[in-house]
């Protein structure tokens, strides 16, 4: 098993192709990509079941990024874990590349496209209740957004996958505590968000969403409560490894020109200036 | 006395559809029934099949959600609620998750058209097909009878990507006699005609245009009715032989002008053979009364009266437009008066 420190040069790895792909012509979601940065890491590292060089093999796990929009971080991981080549990440954005603003289905190792939000945990539950009722054993993660959860069908997913004892279902919220104009406990409340999805039947643990060690042995230990679907809320940063965009509104979505491109990158590599 | 068997198509549509889903459903193990409350399910399907059905409770958005999934995970579900809810409420999820995706979810989507009747505009579906022929990859299915249901069903099987299937809620009479050549995107020549084509959807539409062919037979008028059971992908080729052969083309349904049957007939038309026609539509504003599914489709102003002046006009030579023709024309009140 690689270690926690070769997890975390590549974690740093992708958040050089996230910001790259935030200096191209149409820039990117830097912030939330960068919050979600190292759990894609670890899932793709350490936890999901998947075959790089066979996408669609049946016995895979299935991971859907609800949160369409930190398509950069998942490009990156992806480019990473072998999907398609890492030259790949540099037609982000460009005419006629795979590579869009929220992921598509033409892309090595997505299976839905995703970016309106709130779709994302149907998808999984569809996918979870097939493996549970043909025997599979198939697990199914989706990554959803903190801000995404204001969107109602995610409550009807979240209903329906506690009624269905879908415990090889396992949520991800990436908890970086923003949206696009402010905190997210100031447009719509969350909180108590641990709660609330208790209450909903599943079982629910917090985690330091970049303690990589922390989320290694949150996702080994899963499912958290047998029969329940499993819910891993990851505390996380905003921006985060990019001090001038850490826990910032404006890095929601940025195009980084020349000046600010070597800046996050001298970030990124230590210099905390 | 001699049993006879009762005719398994008599029923409401919906009814056919779920005998036909649990008939197929016992020779292939991929077909899934996914439920959103809306009766007449569990106690058939889900009994036989328990490990084959779900009820996502009332969640339209979920379930089609939910059915997208189970499709990517390589079985077949047939996901059940009324049209106007798939349709509206679970548009995004039809569009994004199913459609796009090309994946083979079967949408049955019941009290389609004015079929809710007494139940009220909110249960009414009058720009389902509007909205459905839109979609990316989407083929839509709308029976006229309970024999077309079960063979629209059978035929969705295996067909590639989404299908739609739009059914009506009580019964509605026989248009087939018995057993016919059914194919998903041929429309079916339910009667020759040289004279004027009317190409009609939907069970009463359909029922209409018939009667409609017959009363204009007494004048001397020689009506082809074709029914288009399958909007998307429409049978051209039927279209452009009765814009070729016949004077012109009157369509009928139960749903709204823009976007439906008309609209896409016109669609088909303009560009390849130009030809006259005239479109019996369901006006658009919703009903603020009380009927049932025929009484409701002669006020909104899909009445035989109105076919057959339609097709009369257009022989007649009439190309232009009267007034309220071709928008949203005058229908029956209560009284059987003509507005």
């Amino acid at each position: 098993m690689e270690s926690v420190a070769v997890l975390a040069e590549r974690a740093r790895r992708c958040r050089a192709a996230i910001i790259a792909m935030g200096a191209s012509e149409h820039g990117a979601h830097v912030g939330g990509s960068l919050s979600c940065a190292d759990i894609l890491t670890v899932l793709y590292s350490r936890v999901l079941n998947v075959r790089p060089d066979e996408p669609s093999w049946p016995g895979r796990d299935w991971f859907v990024l609800s949160k369409g929009h930190a398509s950069a971080a998942l490009y990156a991981v992806l480019s990473e874990s072998g999907f398609f080549s890492p030259a790949e990440c540099l037609t982000y954005g460009k005419n006629g590349s795979r590579l869009a603003g929220h992921p598509l289905s033409s892309l090595p190792g997505v299976d839905f496209p995703t970016g309106s939000l709130g779709h994302g945990l149907s998808l999984g539950v569809g996918v979870a209740l097939a493996a549970k009722r043909s025997g599979g054993s198939n697990r199914v993660f989706v990554l959803l957004g903190d801000g995404e959860l204001q969107e109602g069908s995610n409550w009807e997913a979240i209903m329906s996958a506690a009624q269905f004892d879908l415990d090889n279902l396992v949520a991800v919220v990436d908890r970086n505590g923003w949206q696009i104009t402010g905190r997210t406990e100031e447009r719509m409340r969350l909180e108590p968000l641990a709660d609330r999805w208790r209450a909903f039947g599943w079982g629910c643990v917090e985690v330091d969403g970049h303690d990589l060690a922390e989320l290694c042995a949150a996702f080994q230990a899963l499912p958290i409560s047998t029969g329940q679907p499993s819910v891993v809320i990851a505390r996380t940063v905003k921006g985060s490894g990019v001090p001038i965009f850490e826990d910032r509104k404006k890095s929601h979505y940025v195009t980084l020109t020349d000046r600010l491109y070597r800046r996050a990158m001298a970030g990124l590599n230590g210099d905390r200036r | 006395m001699t049993a006879v068997d009762p005719d398994p198509f008599s029923g409401p549509t919906r009814e056919v559809y779920r005998q036909t889903l649990l008939d197929i459903a016992r020779s292939d193990p991929r077909i899934f029934c996914v439920d959103s409350d809306v009766g007449g399910l569990e106690d058939g399907f889900g009994r036989e099949f328990p490990n084959r059905y779900v009820n996502v409770g009332i969640a339209e958005a979920n379930m089609i959600g939910i059915s997208a999934g189970l499709a990517a995970a390589g079985l077949i579900p047939y996901a059940n609620t009324m049209s106007a809810f798939a349709t509206l409420r679970a548009c995004e999820q039809l569009k994004i998750d199913v459609a796009v995706n090309r994946l083979p979810v079967r949408i049955v989507g019941t009290h389609g058209g004015l079929s809710a009747g007494h139940y009220g505009h909110t249960h009414h579906a009058v720009e389902d097909l509007a909205i459905l022929r839109t979609l990316p990859n989407l083929t839509v299915i709308v029976p006229a009878d309970g024999r077309e249901t079960a063979n629209a069903v059978r035929a969705s099987v295996d067909l590639p990507g989404p299908v739609f299937i739009r059914l009506g809620r009580a019964a509605t009479p026989p248009v087939y006699a018995g057993p016919y050549d059914f194919v998903v995107g041929r429309a079916v020549e339910l009667r020759p005609g040289r004279d004027v084509t009317i190409i009609a959807t939907s069970a009463l539409p359909v029922s209409m245009a018939l009667g409609v062919a017959e009363t204009l037979a007494g004048d001397g008028i020689s009506a082809r009715v074709v029914n288009a059971h399958t909007v998307r992908p429409l049978d051209e080729a039927a279209i452009l032989r009765a814009a070729r052969e016949t004077a012109g083309i009157v369509t009928v349904e139960d749903h709204v002008l823009a976007g439906g049957l008309g609209g896409a007939v016109c669609e088909v038309v303009c560009g390849a053979h130009p030809c006259p026609v005239r479109r019996v539509a369901v006006r658009a504003e919703q009903a603020e009364i009380v009927g049932d599914e025929r009484s409701l489709l002669e006020y909104s102003g899909v009445t035989a009266e109105r076919i057959a002046a339609e097709a009369r006009q257009l022989l007649d030579g009439v190309r232009f437009p009267r007034e309220g023709e071709g928008t949203d024309g005058g229908g029956r009140n209560f009284d059987g008066a003509l507005s």
